[in-house]
């Protein structure tokens, strides 16, 4: 299981995500990302440490099971329709996906580390999550797609930081785990209230609050 | 020398594909299926009859299946096989070889655009929707495999083509799905359905009879030999004839079974399943690129 | 020690809250808290503690500034606060804007988030080290989250979604600033820096630039979500309208200020490395869009807590086009950071009040405040004057220092803008709230409750005492502040 591979993987399930249509589907590539992710640490070359174990079995617990569970629990009590439901439509996005692809590879040549990480595709990687993610936030409508969105992000970051970051930092990622952890939670409670309270959660409709009324 | 006996191979061996197909979803099916020399049988039987020509039909809808065999027999003549070079090769022929599909694909919607009928024109317009989509990812994963190769003629990519890492992979899976769309198998289209909805291919080769349908049935036979002769030169490069002639059977029977375990896909969904596989040639071509 | 204790005390305590069955025990914790809390910072003023965990957490002078802001205003609304929790009614209410039923969130939830909050905000102020300062700030909206519900009906729902996401993506961005920053920190031909705000600064030469300006701008975007600097300041007006009034005034006076802290500490390591021009260029741009945005917005409100959020919108474009100025304007920013802070929590208590009483946020429908209710009038005006930087108050001192280093500094475009931006907001402000105070309300002047008239009465004259008077201990800590963030 050597780095390349576990990148490459990443990128397939972000294309995935692009072009799936079942909200279902998504949350469980979004688990099969997270246990990647998990991976990472112990492929990315670093001393194995014990404390990289921990950050390795954390984060795939917390991002390869925990997250997909909370997201299809938040869901099911939601009882919403199963389906994504985006703003941009699934071949427009994939289209986007590999523009955005071949947008990080070139910025991903133009910024080259100082310290060269373990493999090249590394930054171009983060960087095309990171984008991808954005655009899952901004072109979905359900509450839930918009927090998939938000855990790529997260993941892209990720990848950058086990890529670059040395070894006593490793206890600040474990610290920003935590942070995402509880942020989803948050999130999956807030989901359950909106989906009570409007019988929906399509956040497109959550206009009440704004200044031009007509 | 070695060349011609590959050109040879093909044209006597490409209905056994067909064949091959036919018996592997009988046998999921659970049916013993045709004999695998049936497809012979029906290009003999249909060679012997007499055709009948539509009053509104021209000189096009003659010429059409003749001139779609002729384009095919050309890309076969591109395309190598197990290691010996192909009878005709220079740079760039690659997209020629993508554009005699183009040709072929060409004949065979003015010819059912000839008739005059509603059915062969939404036919016609589906297929060429479909083929639209299906030739960026075929030059995408040549574009890969000749970046690679740094070769832009097939005899140089085939040769020169290693069979290891993700970039490899992706390509093979672009080109499989390449092949399931430009044969107009499942998932893209089914072969056997004649129901009016349904039919994406069947339904431009329907006023054809005879003679005529028996070039278009062959073409299509050499079609799927020459993409598949495509693939096995990707995933199986080397120089064992034997070898790649096994592998070209086993393509035949996990066609086969591809179209046994899956349904076909819904018309909305068939573009996506183009534009996935147009992505992961992409990503090949990323990958090789940097 | 003594900054352990500023952390853990308010975080156990909100554990505490949670066991706590009675309502009055509850509020008591609250306030004693508060009281611990602004007493522990009293004592750092007086015996500066050291720094612990190698570096990580230490009290630097804009770190005990805000830190003392954030305690005294946490200390103010604590005591609003109980009186605010007695006044809620327990079960289903009626919401006054369309009719429906809805309740309030258990008042446990709210006070063990409100501890916590103070918790995160203190290590936010404490932290030396980027990465904690980053887990930090996420734990503040984490925390203040639940609070912004208190009052479970759409459109506070509506305002918490809106306001965890962008925050939650912004905060996001900010991390991978952080990464950038461990990148430009990691040059092969020496050892890494850590990511201690110390180190960075002492060894600013050896960042590799590029990617430390990299590391700055997304660092700006990212805690800048969170101050409401425009254009991503989208959240601010619905969460600061639809919270309760108490949180409104925590999250305007203190949280801004705790992202801002992040951004000056990337800012002092930009300086140090020399790349302070590149950094001080963004600031003022995002600061002059802010204070334009933020004008548009307040010409014709028509809800008046959202007037008062647009208008801390306007007062971080301030802050944010002092830091940009630099030099003297340093110091006004410094300055201005504390006036706006506690002139602005003052005027969100003063409407939660006036909301109490008119059980309506439309300006059109509230008359005569001045009348109904004498003191939080009163209040009311002084607030609209000081926040617009009228003299005797403070912020006119601070408003009008930064003006005088725009102009010092030959900068006369600038200084134009700062200045037509500044009037339209008077002019769009004086309009609402002017009206709002006079006139006639139809009813009799209503007894105000002590609890909810003390604290903004107190930090309005905090406020006026200090557009008067700057104590020389104060003044020291801002010109310490400005100079450790690279002013003079």
């Amino acid at each position: 299981m050597n780095l390349e591979l576990v990148l490459i993987l990443v990128v397939l399930t972000n294309l995935k995500l692009l072009g799936s249509s079942r909200l279902g589907s998504s949350i469980r590539t979004v688990g099969v990302q997270g246990l990647l992710l998990g991976l990472l640490p112990l492929v990315a070359g670093h001393d194995l440490t014990a404390r990289v174990w921990l950050l390795a079995a954390g984060g795939a617990v917390i991002k390869g099971v925990m997250f997909p569970w909370m997201l299809m629990r938040a869901l099911r009590d939601a009882e919403v329709r199963r389906e994504v439901e985006p703003f941009v439509g699934m071949l427009t996005s994939i289209l986007i996906g590999i523009v955005a692809l071949g947008a990080s590879f070139w910025l991903g040549h133009r910024l080259p580390l100082p310290r060269p990480a373990g493999s090249l595709l590394l930054v171009p990687v983060a960087l095309s999550a990171i984008l991808l993610g954005l655009f899952l936030i901004v072109s979905r409508r359900k509450a839930v797609s918009q927090v998939l969105g938000f855990l790529v992000m997260e993941n892209g970051i990720y990848v950058f930081g086990v890529g670059v970051v040395q070894e006593t930092s490793l206890l600040v990622e474990l610290g920003v785990l935590l942070d995402v952890f509880v942020a989803v939670f948050v999130m999956g409670i807030i989901i359950f209230h909106i989906s009570r309270e409007f019988d929906h959660i399509d956040t497109d409709r959550l206009s009440m609050l704004r200044d031009w009324k007509p | 020398m070695m060349a011609f006996v590959h050109l040879l191979l093909a044209l006597v061996l490409a209905p056994l594909l067909l064949g091959v197909i036919n018996r592997a979803k009988a046998l999921f099916a659970g049916r013993n299926g045709q004999p695998l020399l049936q497809l012979y049988y029906d290009l003999a039987k249909l060679l012997r009859k007499g055709a009948v020509y539509s009053r509104t039909t021209s000189g096009v809808f003659r010429a059409g299946p003749i001139a779609g065999l002729a384009a095919v027999v050309a890309a076969l003549a591109i395309v190598p096989f197990a290691g010996t070079g192909a009878p005709v090769s220079f740079a760039g022929d690659l997209v020629l070889f993508a554009y005699l599909f183009g040709l072929m694909r060409f004949f065979t919607v003015i010819a059912a655009l000839d008739t005059g009928s509603a059915f062969e024109g939404m036919g016609a317009s589906r297929e060429v929707q479909f083929a639209a989509l299906a030739e960026p990812v075929l030059f995408l994963a040549l574009a890969a495999l000749a970046r690679q190769a740094g070769s832009l003629s097939l005899t140089g990519i085939l040769g020169a083509v290693t069979p290891a890492g993700p970039a490899w992979a992706l390509v093979a899976v672009a080109l499989l799905v390449v092949l399931l769309a430009e044969n107009a198998r499942i998932p893209v289209d089914d072969p056997n359905t004649h129901l009016e909805l349904t039919m994406i291919h069947e339904v431009m080769v329907l006023d054809h009879g005879g003679p005529d349908f028996a070039f278009i049935l062959y073409g299509a036979a050499l079609k799927l030999w020459v993409l598949g002769a495509l693939l096995v030169g990707v995933v199986l490069p080397g120089e064992n004839i034997l070898l790649s002639l096994v592998a070209m059977l086993a393509l035949a029977v996990a066609v086969g079974v591809i179209e046994s375990t899956m349904a076909r896909l819904r018309l909305l969904r068939v573009p996506q399943l183009l534009v996935g596989a147009g992505a992961l040639a992409a990503l090949a071509l990323i990958l090789v690129m940097r | 020690m003594m900054i352990f204790a500023l952390v853990l005390v308010p975080a156990l305590a909100g554990v505490a809250a949670v066991a706590l069955r009675h309502d009055r025990a509850r509020r008591a914790l609250l306030v004693l808290t508060a009281l611990a809390h602004a007493g522990l910072t009293g004592a750092a003023w007086v015996v500066l503690p050291g720094p612990i965990l190698g570096g990580w957490l230490a009290l630097d002078a804009p770190a005990r500034l805000f830190l003392s802001v954030t305690s005294m205003l946490f200390l103010a609304a604590a005591v609003y606060a109980v009186g605010y929790l007695a006044r809620e009614p327990h079960g289903a209410e009626k919401d006054f804007e369309d009719g429906s039923l809805f309740t309030n969130a258990p008042e446990a939830v709210f006070t063990a988030c409100l501890l916590w909050f103070l918790a995160a905000m203190t290590l936010v102020t404490a932290s030396q080290h980027f990465g904690l300062l980053w887990v930090a700030i996420e734990a503040t909206t984490l925390a203040s989250a639940p609070l912004i519900y208190f009052h479970r009906h759409h459109r506070s729902l509506e305002a918490t979604w809106k306001y965890l996401l962008i925050c939650s993506v912004g905060i996001a961005l900010a991390l991978l600033g952080n990464f950038f920053l461990v990148v430009a920190a990691s040059t092969p031909e020496a050892a890494p820096v850590p990511m201690v705000l110390g180190e960075l600064t002492a060894r600013a030469r050896q960042l590799h630039g590029p990617w430390l300006k990299a590391a700055f701008v997304f660092l700006l975007v990212g805690y800048g979500t969170k101050m409401g600097l425009a254009p991503l300041h989208t959240w601010l007006p619905d969460a600061h309208s639809e919270s309760p009034s108490v949180i409104s005034a925590l999250l305007s006076g203190a949280l801004l200020n705790c992202a801002f802290l992040g951004i000056l500490r990337a800012h002092q390591v930009c300086a140090a490395a020399g790349q302070a021009v590149f950094g001080q260029g963004l600031l003022v741009g995002f600061g002059l869009i802010s204070m334009a945005v933020a004008a548009v917005f307040i010409l014709g409100q028509a809800d008046y807590k959202r007037l008062l959020a647009y208008s801390s919108v306007e007062h971080m474009g301030i802050l944010a086009l002092g830091i940009g100025l630099g030099g003297a304007a340093t110091f006004g920013a410094m300055l201005h950071a504390v006036n706006h802070s506690l002139t602005k929590a003052a005027l969100f208590l003063v409407a939660g009040n006036i909301l109490a009483a008119y059980k309506t946020k439309s300006t059109a429908d509230v008359r005569g405040v001045a009348r109904l209710l004498p003191v939080s009038g009163v209040l009311w005006v002084a607030g609209f004057f000081a926040i617009t930087g009228a003299p005797p108050f403070g912020p006119f001192l601070s408003e009008f220092t930064i003006l005088k280093a725009a102009l010092d500094q030959g900068r006369g475009a600038v200084a134009v803008a700062y200045l037509a931006l500044l009037a339209l907001v008077f002019i769009g402000m004086a309009t609402v709230v002017l009206r709002m105070a006079q006139g006639e309300s139809g009813r009799a002047t209503q007894r105000e409750p002590w609890l909810a008239v003390f604290p903004p009465a107190a930090l309005a004259a905090t406020v006026l005492v200090l557009g008067v008077y700057v104590p020389p201990a104060l003044g020291r800590a801002l010109q310490e502040a400005a100079q450790a963030v690279g002013g003079f």
